[in-house]
């Protein structure tokens, strides 16, 4: 079970979060047109990365924010983890 | 009967208490601290089960974990729990055990036969036979291969135990109570970190248990009691016996199974039978030791022949002797020191040593002693059948390819000893590869990928003195990293006897003419001649070996075969061991108990259980309950004799000609506050929701990103900035998430919050011609005419003293009203509404009749919205805005969804006006089409039509749109039925809603 940081709460359980996907995902703007393209990018297609990958979880048992962890799909290893709001560098 | 192997003074046992027990039916004695291995070899008691495949006599081949054969069926209790193995189980009183795997009985095994068939049985043998005529499969095969194989049977009683789940930090968690275990955990704990130290067994100190050393002018044994009871006193110290670690996991997650009770003739009230730990550690300490291999023989799997650690194990612990005329055979000086064992104990083994020449003070020791050694020696075959009566001889060449001549001598135990393997299960589980040590002929853990340090022999070190000091060193230096304390700790003096290198040896060669089998895997009956085999036929990589032969495999995993299977592998190929790999350890390192893994998640805590505050009402008044997710909902009142069916044909009735009351206080509810709530609504919902009014209820629809409905539900206007939403029962949850994400993530820059209410609001429908009759006299002091509170209208009202939230919404398609009162008051609601309502007629409605009450206005829910359905689906493009841009919305361009034959709700009745239709059934065109019939679409609900008294269904169709007025048939495989139906239109009953409004 992977111990994440969550940058509200410290220290918690993978079993207080739920998974929420890739976090470099980023919503076409509303009233835009969009490609099929693109659309079909933004919803189905997702690169299944071996390695590092930024993605989302949501401390759903805790303090229920979504929040962007920086993982190893490899080796489960996590490096960072970010509020929703803040920059990865 | 008298435990005639039983020594008169020995072993750490008590003698003072004696216990009886019962194996295959028949009384015996052993004393408190035997497992039921010892107690049974006390007896003389050698034959314990059958194998697995040729069904032959089986014994004890270890005296712990890794033990092979003595799996049992265990009663206890008026339980029964499989595969126990004999040499873990300890003895109580009372005790019940009985062979597992042969028939009918352990004596006389008719399965046996398989053993003079057995050159029919060689590896892949039911791959190959069972494969044809594939019609056998499932009638004569598999049933066959049941019966015949297996090992315990599983009760299929409800089980009464208990099963518990701890979870657990600490700075420390070390893993064997062995020297290395001790000495680290004694150091970290001085140092103030906060240990917890485990062993499986119940008695702590490892290999100091039956070693012969010396720790500062201790004997081992005793050196390990005072550490342990100092350990004990330590406030940060947890030192757990009967605790086996079986799996380490990610970021240094290791669990624990805990047995609390099994030692026990029952368990104690208020007690788990076991309890599963779940611990985070900072650092984790492998010390899990190792395990002895055996050297490959012809027959080695005769009753009789086991480990030498294990004959001394259980002559040091047990006081028992497995033999009064033992045979050693070893390649290292292990074998001496159970020989020295035996000899001090009355006993003259002999000891065949396959090494030509072999000097060390332990061998010196056993020659001392007169103790008959035979260099250059080996056992080429036990002889006996379920009992070791002699042994076949021999001296072997240098080379170890060619055999002297062949002589037997007398025995009645072969104690074989074919050096040491390291525990690295923990440490590969951990995710760290695995390195050939050549000087050991095993693997050992490589590099750390976590937060653990593997120590003493489960790293190959078998040296106490070695152990002791790196063991101390490690404890502190990992401790200091944490607590920063660093504590002198006076390293004992350690005398030992050193040995000497071990013989690269591990199997003899069969005699010219002999065809012994020679068992690798003593649990699965893979001999030398199975991997043979499958090597022969083209199987390369160990994982395709192991699958194939089942070299490794059950309960026992391989400990004591999975190196001697890698030897033969890399000798067949020519390869090194190291190149040939080895199979991958995953958790568990032994079977764990699927009760301990549940835990008390079972039965009705399998789940939480909501109930709104009306449920003492509902169930004084006969509520028959259903689950509604997590919630307990009123399917329907009974009255009478009443079954479902007639009492929510009574219950939607009166809805349609007088007026119900229905608890809707399960439907998610969620506060929605902030200048950019009315924002956010028209961003999730697909209609609009900028001019809502405040005093105004709106129903929404909600996609997700691919268009695909998510959840529906009234959203209403409570004042300038504050919006009551409501969700469907089921998509509570996830519709918060939902909204949290768009918040949080996508849209941050919107000043809204939301939180859910759900459980802060009770909540009552009251629907029926009559209802507003029945508000007037709830509400006397508003206007609730339509006109004063229209559809779709909202205002607060005073229900005798006590704020009430009012709706007028419908779900049941009648004029219909909703009120919502803080929970605490939602009983008092209730009351009132049923006391005022009484002169209406007034009845309380369960979820049967609101099912049919909304099935029949063509209202759809969750058995339509369910995850594959668009708005058009469900008739709900109305709905859908062609200006504002809203989640999900540009996925409904994709073809599909926009297709002329797109599949729509319909209505379906049954021709004759009688049967109803199974919910789930197909819709077909032709009933006697070939199969697979295509399918035009499906049933998603059904009921009884009260309004028109026949059966009516709803139905998602291939182009529904047009099909209204088709004949087709719905058919239902699994209820066996085919049934002529006519499409008709959704809205069955009031088409124009014409009822709401009124």
């Amino acid at each position: 079970m992977l111990y994440i940081n969550c940058p509200h709460c410290g220290m918690r359980s993978q079993n207080e979060f739920s998974y929420g996907g890739d976090a470099s995902v980023k919503r076409p703007e509303l009233n835009k047109e969009v490609s099929d393209q693109e659309w079909d990018n933004f919803v189905y297609n997702r690169k299944s990365l071996r390695g590092k990958h930024l993605e989302l979880w949501q401390h759903i048992s805790g303090c229920r924010q979504w929040i962007k962890v920086e993982r190893d799909t490899a080796t489960h290893e996590i490096f960072r983890t970010f509020k929703a709001d803040e920059e990865v560098a | 009967m008298t435990q005639a192997f039983r020594i008169e003074n020995g072993g750490l046992i008590n003698k003072d208490k004696k216990l009886s027990f019962k194996f295959n039916g028949k009384t015996y004695f052993g004393y408190e601290g035997d497992t039921l291995a010892s107690a049974l070899l006390a007896n003389g008691v050698h034959l314990v089960g059958r194998s697995f495949k040729y069904h032959r006599p089986r014994g004890f081949f270890g005296a712990g974990v890794d033990e092979p054969y003595a799996v049992v069926q265990l009663y206890r209790n008026g339980e029964t729990e499989p595969n126990i193995k004999a040499t873990e189980q300890e003895l109580f009183e009372g005790l019940e055990a009985k062979s597992v795997n042969c028939w009918p009985s352990v004596n006389f095994d008719i399965g046996a036969i398989n053993n003079f068939l057995k050159i029919f049985l060689p590896a892949g043998f039911y791959y190959k036979t069972f494969m044809w005529p594939k019609s056998f499969w499932y009638r004569i095969y598999e049933p066959f291969i049941r019966k015949a194989a297996g090992l315990g049977v599983a009760s299929t009683k409800h089980d009464n135990e208990r099963y518990e789940h701890k979870y657990e930090y600490c700075d420390l968690l070390i893993a064997g109570s062995g020297p290395s275990g001790l000495a680290s955990a004694y150091a970290a704990a001085k140092n103030g970190a906060k240990v917890i130290l485990a062993e499986d067994k119940p008695r702590f100190g490892g290999s100091l248990l039956t070693s012969d050393v010396n720790i500062g002018n201790q004997s081992g044994k005793d050196w390990a009691e005072g550490i342990i009871a100092e350990l004990k006193k330590m406030p940060n110290v947890d030192v757990k016996n009967r605790s086996q670690i079986f799996g380490y996991y990610d970021h240094n997650m290791l669990v624990m199974s805990e047995k609390v009770s099994d030692h026990l003739p029952s368990t104690k009230k208020y007690h788990p039978n076991k309890r599963l730990w779940y611990i985070r550690a900072k650092e984790v300490v492998i010390s899990s030791g190792s395990i002895e291999r055996p050297i490959v023989f012809g027959n080695n799997d005769t009753p009789g022949v086991m480990l030498s650690s294990a004959a001394k194990e259980y002559l040091k612990v047990y006081g028992v002797l497995v033999g009064r005329k033992p045979l050693v055979f070893t390649n290292n000086d292990s074998g001496y020191e159970t020989a020295i064992e035996f000899k001090k104990h009355g006993v003259d083994p002999v000891v065949l040593d396959s090494r030509k020449n072999a000097e060390s003070e332990i061998i010196d020791e056993a020659k001392n002693l007169g103790i008959n050694i035979k260099n250059s020696h080996v056992v080429v075959a036990a002889q006996g059948y379920k009992k070791v009566k002699s042994a076949d001889i021999a001296s072997i060449s240098e080379d170890k390819k060619q055999l002297g001549k062949i002589e037997n001598i007398q025995c009645d135990c072969i104690c074989v000893s074919g050096f040491w393997t390291p525990t690295i299960h923990l440490a590969s589980q951990s995710g760290n590869k695995t390195k050939f040590k050549e000087e050991i002929d095993a693997f050992v853990s490589g590099q750390s990928k976590q937060n653990e340090i593997t120590l003493g022999a489960a790293n190959g070190v078998f040296s106490l003195d070695e152990t002791l000091k790196t063991s101390f060193k490690a404890g502190s230096e990992l401790s200091k990293k944490i607590t920063e304390n660093d504590n002198e700790i006076a390293i004992p003096n350690v005398v030992e006897k050193k040995s000497s290198q071990h013989d690269k040896f591990w199997c003899v060669p069969l005699p010219k003419g002999k065809n012994y089998k020679r068992f690798l895997d003593f649990q699965n009956d893979v001999a030398v001649s199975d991997v043979e085999i499958a090597l022969r036929e083209g199987y390369r990589s160990i994982e395709h070996v192991k699958r194939y032969t089942t070299l490794g495999m059950a309960t026992d995993q391989g400990k004591t075969s999975n190196l001697n299977g890698l030897q033969l592998v890399s000798e067949i190929e020519n390869k090194v061991v190291p190149a040939v790999g080895h199979t991958t350890f995953r958790p568990p390192y032994t079977p764990v108990s699927i009760g301990a893994i549940v835990g008390r998640e079972v039965g009705k805590h399998s789940k939480p259980t909501r109930k709104s505050p009306m449920h003492e009402w509902h169930e004084k008044n006969n509520a028959v309950f259903v689950d509604a997710g997590v919630w307990l909902r009123p399917r329907y009142y009974k009255k009478g004799n009443e079954n479902l069916f007639e009492a929510s044909k009574r219950e939607a009735k009166n809805v349609r000609t007088n007026v119900g009351v229905c608890d809707v206080t399960t439907l998610g509810k969620i506060d929605v506050k902030g200048p950019d709530a009315a924002e956010l609504l028209n961003r999730v919902y697909t209609n609009a929701w900028l001019k809502l009014p405040v005093g105004k209820a709106r129903y929404g629809v909600m996609l997700r990103e691919d268009g695909i409905v998510m959840d529906d539900g009234t959203t209403t206007r409570i004042s300038e900035n504050h919006y009551h939403m409501t969700t469907t029962t089921a998509q509570a949850a996830n519709v918060l998430s939902h909204l949290e994400y768009y918040l949080q993530l996508v849209w941050p820059e919107l000043n809204v919050n939301v939180v859910s209410t759900t459980e802060q609001w009770a909540g009552a429908a009251i629907a029926g011609p009559k209802s507003r009759d029945l508000l007037q006299k709830l509400f006397p002091n508003s206007d609730v005419s339509n006109e004063g509170l229209p559809f779709m209208g909202y205002i607060e009202g005073d229900l005798f003293g006590v704020k009430a939230r009012i709706f007028r919404i419908s779900f049941s398609g009648e004029l219909a009203y909703e009120v919502n009162v803080e929970s605490d008051y939602g009983n008092f609601m209730w009351e009132k509404i049923i006391e005022v309502g009484e002169e209406f007629n007034i009845q309380p409605y369960g979820t049967e009749a609101l099912s049919t009450l909304r099935i029949e206005m063509g209202h759809v829910a969750g058995s339509e919205l369910d995850g594959r359905t668009i708005p058009f689906d469900n008739a709900l493009e109305g709905l859908v805005s062609k200006k504002k841009d809203f989640i999900g919305k540009r996925s409904l361009q994709r073809s599909a969804f926009i297709a002329e034959d797109r599949q729509r709700i319909v209505g379906v009745v049954p021709l004759d006006k009688q049967t109803s239709i199974p919910e789930g059934s197909h819709l077909v065109k032709d009933d006697k089409a070939p199969l697979p019939n295509p399918k035009l679409g499906h049933i998603s609900a059904s009921c009884w039509s009260v309004e028109y008294d026949n059966p009516f269904s709803l139905a998602i169709l291939k182009d529904g749109k047009n099909m209204i007025g088709q004949k087709l048939f719905a058919m239902s495989p699994l209820k066996n039925k085919v049934i002529p139906v006519e499409i008709v239109s959704s809205h069955y009953v009031d088409p124009k809603g014409e009822r709401v409004r009124s």
